[in-house]
C-alpha cells in the first residue's frame, strides 16, 4: 500500500505517493528527477547520495522515505540560486580541483555543506572526519580537503 | 562539464531514461565449474511486466572477447561464479529482479581449478576444451606467451658478484570506480544500434558492437554515445559481457533497454586487475652495477580472457627498463582458472612488476652492502639511451627524482635503524608519450571557429575524470590564438567525432597536445588569410565612420598594405594585430569580426573556419620479440615513504610520503597534482588494504565495507616534487601523467616495512596479520 508523505526538497513543498519500503534516494531520484544525489553502493557506505535533511547529512540510499515526512531536505541542487550563482562551497571545488569523475562530488559537497553550517573554520581533522564517510577514487581527497578549507575561507570573507 | 558535476546537473548513465525504456538483469552462474543440463525460464516469462528472457538457448552461439573465448549467455558450461546464464529485460528493475528468481538452473559439477599452478598440471581438467576455431585445447595455458629475452642471462650470472632471488605475490584488486558500469541500448527503425556507453574507447567499443551485430545477423551499423563516466582506471576499456547481452535485450525487445550494476555486481562481474605470482632473480657486480634480471610470471587470468592477459606487454617496460640492465629474461604464462576473469587497471601491469623489481633491488642492495638509495642511484636510467628491449628514453630526470626523495625524507638520517620506523623507495617508468597498443595510436580532431570568435573543438577522445577538457580548453587555446573561455569541447558521440583509439595509457593529454598543434596550425592560417583579405576595408570603414561622427578625428596615416600579408599578422585571446606593431589600436581588431565579415560578404564568396587533422605518432608496435619502442617518451618518478610499524598490532602507519615525478611540462599543475595524488592513494591502497577476496572462485567481499578503500580519515601525507624537463617529443614539452603514480607506492611502502622491523613482506597487500605473522616467524627463528 503506498502512502502520501509531504516535505520540502531545496526549498519547494513535495507531495509523493510512497511505498514504506522505499528510501530517500529512490524518491528523489525516480520520482522526483533529482539526480544529482547518485547511488554508489546502496548499502550507505560510499556517501554518494549524501543530502541533508533538517540540516543533517544523511545516506539517502538507507534512509527510510517515509522518516522524511515534514522535514526539509537539501540536495545539491538546492545549492544552486535561481540565478545560476554556485555556492561558494561549489565555486571552491572547481578552483582547487576537487573535482574529478565527479561522482563522488554531490555528495561530498552536502557534507562539507553540513560541516560548514556547524563548523565555519573547520580543521584539516574535522574536515577529514566529516567526508569520512564519503568515499572517492579518483582524488585521493587531498584536493577535496583543500577545496573544503578554500571554501571555509571564501565564506567567511564574504561574511 | 565539472561546473554540471559540481551542480548535480552532469548526467552519468544512472541519470538516463529513455521512453519505452526496459530495465535489463542478469542471472550469473552459482557454480565454478559445472556443466548446463537445464534452463527453465517458463515461470520468468509468465510474469508480469517481463518483455523478454534470454539464455544461451534461444540467442545466437556467437563468440566475443578479444580471443573469443565466450559467449555472451553461456549454453554448455559455466566456467566461474560470474558467468552470465540467463538475463530479463522488464518494465522496472524490481519486476526484472523477481524474473531471475523464477529462472531454475540445472548443473552438473565439474571438478573446477582456483589456483594457476593447479591448472597448469599435465592431467588438470580442461576449463576451455575447444578454442575460438573449435580445435581441441590440451592445456588451460592461454595462447599468449609473453617472453622478451636480451642477452646473455647465464654468463651474466656467472659473472655476477652478487645475485639474488625470491618469489613474490599479487593480489586480485578492483578498479572499484566510483561510477558502477553501466549502458543503455536501442535499435532505431533502420536496425542501427544506439548505444549509450560508459567506455573510455568508444570507437574500439563501435567496432567491437559492429562485429557483433554482424555476426549475429543484424545488417545496422552501431553509434556509441558517452556521458560522462564515473572513473574507469582500467573498468572501461573492453566491451564487457553485460554490453552484448543489452544489444540483446534491446534487439529482442525493440525498446531501449538499461542495464546498471549494483555495486555488489561490479564486485561480482567486472573484470578487476589479477594476481601474479612472480620469482625473480637480479644479480650486480662488486660495484653494485645490475648485471642481469630474470623474471617468471604465472598469471591467474580466471576463466576468460580480456586486455589483463595483455598485461605483461606493458610489463616489459619496467622489466627490461627499469634502471639500467644489460641482460634480460622476462617470462609471463596467463592461466585459465574456474576464478572471476581479468581486466587490466591503471598502470596496465607495471604496478604489478615495479613490485617485483623492486623487491629485488632492495634484496640486492643489501647483498651487496650498498644503500638502497645509492644501489638505485648507481643503476639509475640517464637521458638520451636506448634501453635493451628499445626503448628511446628521451629526457630522464630519475637521478633528480631519487635525490629529491632522499633529501625530502631525510634519508641518511632515518634509515637503517630498525626501531620500528623506516624508510622505503621505489622508482617506475612508464609510457608518457602513447603507447602503440594497436596498429593506430592515432587520435582524429576538428576545430571550427564561428563569426562569433567562439572555438569549437570535436574530438573523439573521451574524459573519464582526469580533467582533459581543461587542458584541451587550455592548449586548444594557446594554439589558436583565441581565449580558454571561448573554447569549447563537444565529445562523446562516434557518429559525428572523429576517430580516436581511446583515453588509455596515459595518453590523451600528449596525443591531443599533437593533434591540437596540427589542427591549430591549419585554424590560424585560415583565420589571418582571411584577416589579410578583410582587415584593411574594415579598419578604413571604421576610420570613415569616426571621421563621420567626430569632425574633430583626424584619420592616421597608416600602411594597411602591411595587412594585405597574412605573415605579417598574428593572433591572441581570438584579436588579430601585426607583428611588427601589437600594440597599434587601428591594428587590432577582433578575430570575430574578420569571421564575420568572411561569412556574410555576399552571393557565393562567403568562408568559414573549420579545419581537421589525424595525428598518429612516431612510436612502434611490438615486434614478435616483444621490443620496440612503444612509446614517444616515457616518463620516470620516485616515491620515497616513512613508515612506523606497531609490533604490537601490525598496523602500518604512513608517517611522510614523497611522490617525486618528471611530467615534461606540466600544462596545469594542479590537474598534475590530481593524477598524482589520485593514483598515489590508489596505489597505497594496492600495497596496504585492498584485496579482492576469491574463495574457491567466489568473491567473499563484493561490497564497500569488506573491500577496503583507502577513505579521507586514512590520512598520507603526500608531498608531491614535480620535475620538468621540457620534453621535445611532447606537445608543449609535455609527458602523459594519468597512470604512473600508482606504480611504485606499493614496493616504497614495503621496503619501508622492511628497514622499520626487519622483515620483508611478500604477498601484497601487507595486512597486519602477514605483519605480525613475520615478525612472529623471525622471532622464532
Amino acid at each position: 500500500m503506498k502512502q502520501t508523505i509531504r516535505f520540502t526538497v531545496n526549498g519547494d513543498s513535495v507531495q509523493v505517493d510512497v511505498y514504506p519500503h522505499w528510501n530517500l534516494l529512490r524518491v528523489l531520484r525516480d520520482e522526483l528527477e533529482l539526480t544529482g544525489a547518485k547511488q554508489g553502493c546502496g548499502e550507505g557506505e560510499c556517501g554518494a547520495c549524501t543530502v541533508l535533511v533538517n540540516g543533517a547529512p544523511i545516506n539517502s540510499c538507507i534512509y527510510p522515505v517515509v522518516e522524511v515526512e515534514g522535514k526539509d531536505v537539501l540536495t545539491i541542487e538546492g545549492l544552486v540560486g535561481k540565478d545560476n550563482g554556485l555556492h561558494p562551497i561549489q565555486t571552491a571545488f572547481l578552483e582547487k580541483a576537487g573535482v574529478q569523475c565527479g561522482f563522488c562530488t554531490p555528495g561530498m559537497i552536502m557534507s562539507a555543506k553540513a560541516l560548514l553550517d556547524r563548523t565555519p573554520n573547520p580543521t584539516e581533522d574535522q574536515i577529514r572526519h566529516a567526508i569520512a564517510g564519503n568515499m572517492c577514487r579518483c582524488t585521493g581527497y587531498v584536493q577535496i580537503v583543500d577545496s573544503i578549507s578554500y571554501a571555509a575561507e571564501i565564506m567567511s570573507r564574504a561574511e | 562539464m565539472d561546473k554540471d558535476k559540481v551542480t548535480g546537473r552532469a548526467v552519468y548513465i544512472n541519470d538516463m531514461k529513455l521512453p519505452r525504456m526496459l530495465y535489463g538483469k542478469i542471472l550469473y552462474s552459482s557454480r565454478p565449474h559445472a556443466r548446463i543440463k537445464n534452463i527453465d525460464t517458463s515461470q520468468a516469462e509468465k510474469l508480469h511486466g517481463v518483455r523478454a528472457v534470454l539464455t544461451g538457448f534461444n540467442t545466437p552461439d556467437v563468440r566475443v572477447g578479444f580471443i573469443g573465448d565466450q559467449t555472451p549467455l553461456k549454453k554448455e558450461k559455466v566456467r566461474q561464479f560470474r558467468d552470465e546464464v540467463a538475463a530479463v529485460a522488464a518494465i522496472d528493475e524490481d519486476t526484472a529482479e523477481e524474473a531471475l528468481d523464477l529462472i531454475r538452473v540445472e548443473y552438473e559439477d565439474l571438478p573446477a581449478l582456483f589456483d594457476p599452478i593447479e591448472a597448469m598440471k599435465k592431467d588438470a581438467p580442461l576449463i576451455h576444451e575447444f578454442d575460438a576455431r573449435g580445435k581441441p585445447r590440451r592445456n588451460n595455458i592461454l595462447p599468449l606467451p609473453w617472453k622478451l629475452a636480451v642477452g646473455d642471462i647465464d654468463s651474466a650470472r656467472t659473472e655476477s658478484a652478487y645475485v639474488v632471488k625470491d618469489d613474490f605475490r599479487t593480489q586480485w584488486v578492483h578498479q572499484a570506480c566510483m561510477g558502477t558500469s553501466g549502458g543503455i541500448a536501442e535499435f532505431d527503425v533502420n536496425d542501427n544500434l544506439i548505444f549509450r556507453s560508459v567506455t573510455n574507447v568508444p570507437f574500439g567499443g563501435k567496432d567491437r558492437l559492429d562485429m557483433f551485430l554482424k555476426n549475429i545477423g543484424i545488417k545496422g551499423h552501431t553509434r556509441v554515445l558517452t556521458p560522462n563516466v564515473g572513473g574507469s582506471f582500467g573498468s572501461k576499456l573492453d566491451t564487457d559481457i553485460y554490453e552484448f547481452i543489452l544489444v540483446l535485450l534491446a534487439w529482442k525487445t525493440r525498446c531501449p533497454v538499461k542495464i546498471v550494476f549494483s555495486r555488489r555486481e561490479e564486485f561480482l562481474a567486472s573484470p578487476p586487475r589479477q594476481p601474479l605470482i612472480a620469482t625473480v632473480e637480479q644479480g650486480c657486480d662488486k660495484n653494485g652495477r645490475l648485471t642481469f634480471r630474470s623474471v617468471n610470471m604465472i598469471l591467474d587470468n580466471g576463466a576468460y580472457t580480456s586486455w589483463g592477459a595483455t598485461t605483461p606487454s606493458v610489463m616489459m617496460i619496467p622489466m627490461s627498463s627499469l634502471y639500467r640492465v644489460p641482460n634480460v629474461l622476462f617470462q609471463a604464462t596467463c592461466v585459465y582458472t574456474n576464478n572471476i576473469y581479468a581486466q587490466a587497471m591503471r598502470g596496465y601491469g607495471n604496478p604489478q612488476a615495479t613490485y617485483v623489481v623492486e623487491q629485488s633491488m632492495d634484496q640486492l642492495a643489501e647483498s651487496a652492502g650498498i644503500d638502497p638509495m645509492d644501489f638505485r642511484k648507481i643503476n639509475a636510467n640517464i637521458p638520451y639511451e636506448t634501453s635493451p628491449m628499445g626503448l628511446k628514453i628521451t629526457t630522464c630526470p630519475m637521478k633528480e627524482c631519487l635525490d629529491a626523495v632522499e633529501t625530502k625524507l631525510h634519508w641518511q638520517e632515518k634509515r637503517g635503524k630498525k626501531n620500528g620506523r623506516g624508510v622505503g623507495v621505489a622508482s617506475f617508468i612508464h609510457v608518457g608519450g602513447g603507447a602503440r597498443v594497436y596498429l593506430s595510436d592515432a587520435q582524429g580532431i576538428i576545430v571550427k571557429v564561428d563569426d562569433e570568435g567562439n572555438v569549437g573543438v570535436i574530438t573523439g577522445a573521451t574524459d573519464q575524470g582526469q580533467g582533459s577538457e581543461t587542458i584541451v580548453r587550455q592548449m586548444v587555446a594557446e594554439a589558436t590564438g583565441f581565449s580558454p573561455e571561448n573554447v569549447s569541447i563537444f565529445t562523446g558521440d562516434t557518429e559525428v567525432c572523429p576517430w580516436d583509439v581511446g583515453t588509455h595509457a596515459s595518453r590523451h593529454t600528449f596525443i591531443t597536445g599533437h593533434a591540437i598543434l596540427m589542427v591549430a596550425e591549419k585554424v590560424k592560417k585560415k583565420v589571418l588569410d582571411l584577416a589579410a583579405k578583410w582587415m584593411a576595408s574594415l579598419i578604413e570603414q571604421d576610420l570613415k565612420k569616426r571621421a563621420r561622427v567626430d569632425p574633430d578625428f583626424k584619420e592616421p596615416d597608416l600602411d594597411l598594405l602591411v595587412l594585405s600579408d597574412p605573415g605579417n599578422l598574428d593572433i591572441k585571446s581570438g584579436t588579430v594585430f601585426i607583428k611588427s606593431d601589437p600594440d597599434n589600436p587601428y591594428f587590432r581588431m577582433a578575430a570575430s569580426r574578420i569571421l564575420r565579415k568572411a561569412h556574410l560578404v555576399g552571393t557565393g564568396k562567403g568562408e568559414m573556419v573549420i579545419a581537421e587533422a589525424f595525428y598518429d605518432p612516431p612510436n612502434e608496435m611490438l615486434d614478435r620479440e616483444g621490443k620496440g619502442n612503444l612509446s614517444c617518451c616515457y616518463t620516470f618518478g620516485t616515491h620515497g615513504v616513512e613508515v612506523e610499524v606497531d609490533r604490537e598490532t601490525g598496523q602500518v602507519k604512513i608517517l611522510n610520503y614523497v611522490a617525486a615525478h618528471d611530467v615534461g611540462r606540466a600544462i596545469n599543475p594542479m590537474l598534475v597534482q590530481g593524477q598524482i595524488y589520485g593514483a598515489t592513494v590508489m596505489g597505497v591502497g594496492y600495497g596496504l588494504t585492498e584485496e579482492i577476496q576469491v574463495n574457491h572462485g567466489r568473491v567473499m567481499n563484493p561490497n564497500l565495507l569488506d573491500y577496503k578503500l583507502l577513505t579521507a580519515k586514512d590520512f598520507i601525507p603526500i608531498e608531491t616534487v614535480i620535475i620538468e624537463p621540457f620534453e621535445p617529443t611532447g606537445p608543449f614539452g609535455a609527458k602523459g601523467i594519468g597512470e604512473p603514480a600508482c606504480v611504485p607506492s606499493a614496493p616504497a611502502i614495503v621496503n619501508a616495512i622492511y628497514d622499520a622491523v626487519g622483515v620483508r613482506i611478500k604477498e601484497l597487500p601487507v595486512t597486519p596479520e602477514k605483519i605480525l605473522a613475520a615478525l612472529k616467524e623471525k622471532k622464532d627463528s
